[in-house]
């Protein structure tokens, strides 16, 4: 099928960007909407032209590095799907497809649908992380999880840190990405010894550097890896908690 | 460049690896500046680097006269069996690269890192 695509295209973060339009022939509806693009690129460099820049890796959902706006949907028109398996079967024959960056304020455009997604490393360096010192390995069977606990802590790690929630959230937040975080190592014996620090840390980034929650729940239907947006509420409870502790 | 490669092998190697080089160096097409993010630029330097490192490999596999690891010099072996040759090998190789220019014909210097073991005599395991 033929599609015109209308993407983004941006010199550089200072720079203001525009939408540029193409025709892509041949489109099969399998494709996904980074293999559109791989498509137009091969277009444009036929033709002597830069290729548009986005960034890919995978192209099996779980690493988190793709990422793009598509007709003003994070990730596409799918709800919880990354970018690299939104398939153009929805679209018919002749339709236009908008392609433009993530949009969020801690997301600066580094080049056409580039973003710079760092603020979400920083909350990782605060406190998404585990700085125990745990000694000597232990048995493995000397430090019981249980079987459930382990399960749901794993659930709220599968976040894939694509950085979708904070695009799809109105204000720009990204509690959907701290909670889930919160909520996965708290569940967890070792990291769960500085649940205090972590708590204080990751809400203080998430104050500082995204915008605050309303519960819109966009976040969670965006989201991917199908973080619950059960992640977001676990920032409160963890803040209270922390909160209390301090005082006692 | 396989697990098991013969001097005359190895040498048509390099001559094709290097045609391969010149080509890239003289024919590569990147679009755009390096003063903005230009991930073909990016994409040109990942191949200019495998590129040497190709070539590093193959002389590396050429200049060592014995079969050492997991792999065969086919000149270098008894009955099927690798071949090694302690008194002149027994190190490990730290090649030096050079260029004159960008692109320009690659020559290596080996730097030897001799392998010393004080508590276990060096012996060759047998196989068979």
């Amino acid at each position: 099928m033929r599609l015109t695509v209308e993407v983004w295209r941006q010199e550089g973060t200072e720079v203001a960007g525009r939408f540029e339009t193409h025709v892509v022939e041949g489109v099969e509806p399998q494709l996904s909407v980074l293999e559109l693009l791989d498509a137009l690129n091969e277009q444009l460099i036929d033709g002597g032209r830069e290729p548009v820049a986005f960034e890919s890796d995978c192209r099996e959902g779980v690493c988190g590095a793709c990422g793009v706006t598509v007709d003003g949907e994070v990730h596409g028109p799918q709800d919880n799907v990354p970018s690299c398996h939104q398939r153009l079967a929805g679209y018919a024959d002749g339709s236009t497809v908008r392609i433009e960056p993530f949009r969020a304020g801690s997301f600066p455009v580094v080049r056409d649908l580039i973003v710079d997604r760092s603020a979400l490393d920083d909350l990782i360096c605060a406190g998404g992380h585990v700085a125990v010192d745990a000694g000597t390995a232990p048995d493995a069977d000397a430090v019981g999880v249980g079987a459930e606990t382990a399960e749901l802590a794993l659930d709220f790690a599968a976040c894939i840190g694509c950085g979708g929630c904070v695009a799809a959230c109105p204000h720009g937040a990204a509690h959907l990405f701290g909670g889930s975080k919160l909520a996965h190592l708290s569940l967890l014996p070792l990291p769960a010894l500085e649940r205090r620090q972590r708590a204080v840390a990751v809400v203080e980034e998430l104050e500082e550097l995204f915008g605050p929650c309303s519960h819109y729940g966009e976040c969670a239907r965006a989201c991917p890896a199908g973080i619950p947006l059960t992640a977001v509420a676990v920032v409160n409870h963890e803040r209270l908690l922390a909160g209390l502790r301090r005082r006692l | 460049v396989g697990v098991a490669r013969s001097s005359e092998g190895l040498r048509h190697a390099i001559a094709r690896i290097r045609d391969l080089r010149a080509r890239f160096w003289t024919e590569v097409a990147i679009p755009g500046s390096g003063a903005q993010l230009n991930q073909a630029l990016e994409k040109a330097g990942r191949v200019a680097d495998f590129l040497e490192l190709a070539e590093l490999m193959a002389i590396d596999a050429l200049d060592r006269q014995e079969s050492c690891g997991a792999h065969f010099r086919t000149e270098h072996a008894d009955a099927g069996e690798a071949r090694r040759d302690d008194e002149h090998w027994a190190f490990a190789s730290a090649w030096g690269v050079d260029a004159a220019e960008p692109g320009g014909a690659l020559v290596f210097t080996r730097h030897a890192e001799p392998l010393s073991y004080r508590s276990v005599p060096l012996g060759t395991r047998s196989y068979r």
